[in-house]
């Protein structure tokens, strides 16, 4: 009898936007036809995700991938013997070394899309919970200098130095402490997030279990996206298993030390992504944004020293303790240190997750891994950072991706989402929606947001019905000025950015129809 | 909806509410089981949850409609989530946006004469590599053409 084979299928929500289950189902069927031994693994992705559904084979001990495979290809590869690594017309070679992949720096992403997510013995097969297991040896001080000596920066979109924010909770007062994970991905053209909670949920686990015996905090929680079934459903029966063996509960690891965490479903709001917000949610009321100082570190959940972190940032944790804050620290450029991961979206050829040092220009991610438009059209603009975030124009390409570079333009990198628009694109439209969603999406607390989007819509609408356009244009400006200026959180302070940006760099657009 | 179902979503919300007196920031996991059940929150709810946490039916109201995703009526039998958000508006969004109403014949936050479809907007479910992108229930489907999403809906 011939060895059983895996025969890997994607399982992420973005595989199967894109029929990986109905691939799954049709690789099972045809397996059991043939009389093939063969064992179906749904693994996560690896983020290639112009190549999904992307089935994945082991050939001599070497992953070899095919993709994008559809229903119909499941008989012709079969029959082309690609469990053995047979040539196909969408055989890609071995896996690791498509560009794409081998271009990359997977530091955080390091076991994303290999294994079963849900497999606890996988996770530690491939070093997972060794970055624990040296922490567990640590004071909290010494956690905590680790972190800043590795410089890391908060991956949520502001880049603040998370081993600073650590210092704060440590040095607070008080008895019960927090860990909580921002994993409220509302920025379009982010996924990252929900990724890295499919498809290898230990990791985020792992490093907040970290930060709790960092600060001393024995409870965390997870606030994520109701728009997001999977990787709540994921992330939920991760942590089960994790307390099952030992890794969550009243006694990490026989350490003695306590480490509850939970899930806690968010319900739609993009404004919760604002850390205050969040903590509002958490406590079960509405979520208005808090007035800050005390700072969420000193006076956080429940009145009480928190750590908010986003998901990227707690999953980068493991490999600082794994390999040493050197070994981390050594990748990137100036004070940005590390990987960022960059999603690639929008119109865009070859669209997914790069996670690359800080340093490479915009140009190069989006020409050598993205390859250009999906359409094949020229790119007119790219959204950097969410719907935040400024336009920025084909001039400013050449920036490198550095949180200090990108401010220099006036944009920033926020999340690390990068979404493409070809040439068809109306920016006033755009412009416009930038005031809409931050009308929609505004917790009303302080006026200028509140009010202040609203007019936005308003004015953008006369100067495109021909309405008093040079007064308008000039309104419009002092409007973003007011808003940038009297915001209470970064959703007025920062929905003019986009609109300005258009403003500067597209002024084309914004005109009389 | 009748006056028995009224009761039964009350006697529900109470039970789940109840369950969760002890719970630090309970009220958002509550609302949640009890749309995970009905579909949506009744007024009857609203108050019986008040009651068990001891709190006011207002402040229930207040936090339930601050959410997007909370519902006070009851939804068509599947509902379909429309990405309005920018990556997806470069694939084609605000066409597949008008297609959409046009083939279901209503507007965003409602739902058809028929009671099969109702239609919410969304911002963003992370498929941004494959927009344009819709969810159907808890189903993401990429890639939406306007001929695609026809036959997801002959599908359903």
């Amino acid at each position: 009898m011939a060895d059983v084979v895996n025969i890997y299928v994607p399982s992420d929500t973005t595989a199967r936007s894109v029929g990986a289950d109905a691939v799954a189902d049709a690789v099972s069927r045809a397996a059991a036809e043939r009389g093939v031994a063969a064992t179906l693994v749904r693994n996560g992705s690896r983020g290639l995700y112009w190549l999904e559904p992307m089935l994945e084979v082991v050939v001599g001990g070497v992953r070899h991938a095919y993709g994008p495979i559809t229903v119909g290809d499941v008989r012709s590869l079969f029959e082309a013997n690609f469990l053995t690594g047979g040539a196909h017309e969408k055989a890609l070679g071995p896996t690791e070394k498509i560009a794409y992949l081998a271009q990359q720096s997977r530091l955080t992403f390091a076991r994303v899309g290999i294994a079963d997510p849900l497999s606890l013995e996988d996770y530690r097969a491939q070093r997972g919970y060794r970055g624990l297991e040296a922490a567990l040896e640590l004071s909290g001080q010494a956690i905590v200098d680790a972190v800043k000596e590795s410089g890391l920066r908060g991956r949520g979109g502001a880049g603040f130095p998370t081993g600073i924010k650590w210092q704060t909770v440590l040095d607070a007062a008080g008895g019960q402490k927090y860990v909580v994970c921002n994993a409220d991905e509302g920025d379009s053209g982010t996924f990252a997030d929900r990724m890295l909670m499919e498809s290898d949920p230990f990791v985020l686990i792992e490093g907040m279990t970290i930060a709790g015996l960092a600060v001393g905090a024995t409870r965390g929680y997870v606030y994520l996206r109701a728009e997001y079934p999977l990787a709540i459903e994921t992330m939920r029966s991760a942590i089960d298993r994790a307390q099952r063996a030992g890794f969550l509960g009243d006694d990490v690891r026989g350490s003695g030390r306590a480490f509850q965490l939970e899930v806690r479903e968010a319900a739609g709001a993009y404004i919760c992504g604002e850390e205050t917000s969040l903590l509002e949610s958490l406590e079960g009321k509405r979520g208005m944004v808090r007035y800050r100082p005390p700072l969420p570190a000193v006076k956080g959940l429940f009145g009480a020293p928190t750590i908010v972190n986003n998901v990227t940032t707690l999953a980068s944790v493991p490999v600082i303790f794994e390999k040493g804050p050197e070994f981390y620290r050594d990748y990137g450029s100036g004070r940005s240190r590390g990987t960022l991961t960059v999603q690639l979206a929008g119109n865009i050829k070859r669209g997914g997750l790069v996670e690359v040092g800080f340093g490479l220009s915009l140009r190069r991610l989006l020409e050598d891994f993205g390859g250009g438009t999906f359409s094949g059209r020229p790119i007119r603009a790219v959204q950097a950072g969410g719907p935040l975030g400024a336009y920025v124009h084909p001039s400013q390409f050449d920036t490198a991706l550095d949180y200090e570079a990108f401010a220099a333009i006036g944009a920033m990198i926020g999340h690390g989402g990068l979404v493409v628009f070809d040439d068809t694109v109306d920016m006033a439209q755009q412009a416009r929606f930038a005031m809409e969603f931050c009308a929609i999406e505004s917790c009303g607390k302080c006026t200028p947001c509140r009010i202040g989007a609203v007019r936005g819509v308003e004015v953008i609408d006369k100067i495109l019905n021909g309405m008093d356009e040079k007064a308008n244009l000039e309104l419009l400006e002092d409007l973003c000025g007011t808003m940038v200026d009297g915001s209470l959180c970064a959703l007025g302070g920062m929905a003019p950015f986009p609109v300005l940006s258009v403003l500067n760099h597209f002024p084309e657009d914004l005109r009389a129809r | 909806m009748s006056e028995s179902a009224e009761e039964q979503q009350a006697t529900a919300a109470r039970k789940i509410a109840s369950a969760h007196v002890g719970t630090p920031g309970g009220l958002l996991p509550v609302l949640h089981e009890i749309q995970d059940r009905f579909g949506f929150i009744s007024d009857s709810a609203v108050g019986a949850v008040a009651a068990e946490l001891n709190v006011s039916r207002a402040e229930v109201h207040g936090v339930l409609t601050f959410y997007h995703l909370f519902r006070r009526s009851p939804p068509g039998k599947r509902t379909i989530y429309l990405c309005r958000a920018e990556a997806c508006q470069a694939m084609g969004a605000r066409e597949l946006e008008r297609h959409v109403k046009d083939k279901l014949a209503i507007d965003f936050h409602e739902t058809t004469q028929d009671r099969r479809f109702s239609l919410e907007p969304i911002y963003c479910l992370g498929n941004c590599a494959c927009s344009p992108a819709i969810m159907i229930d808890n189903a993401v489907h990429g890639r939406v053409t306007t001929s695609r999403f026809d036959e997801l809906l002959n599908d359903g």
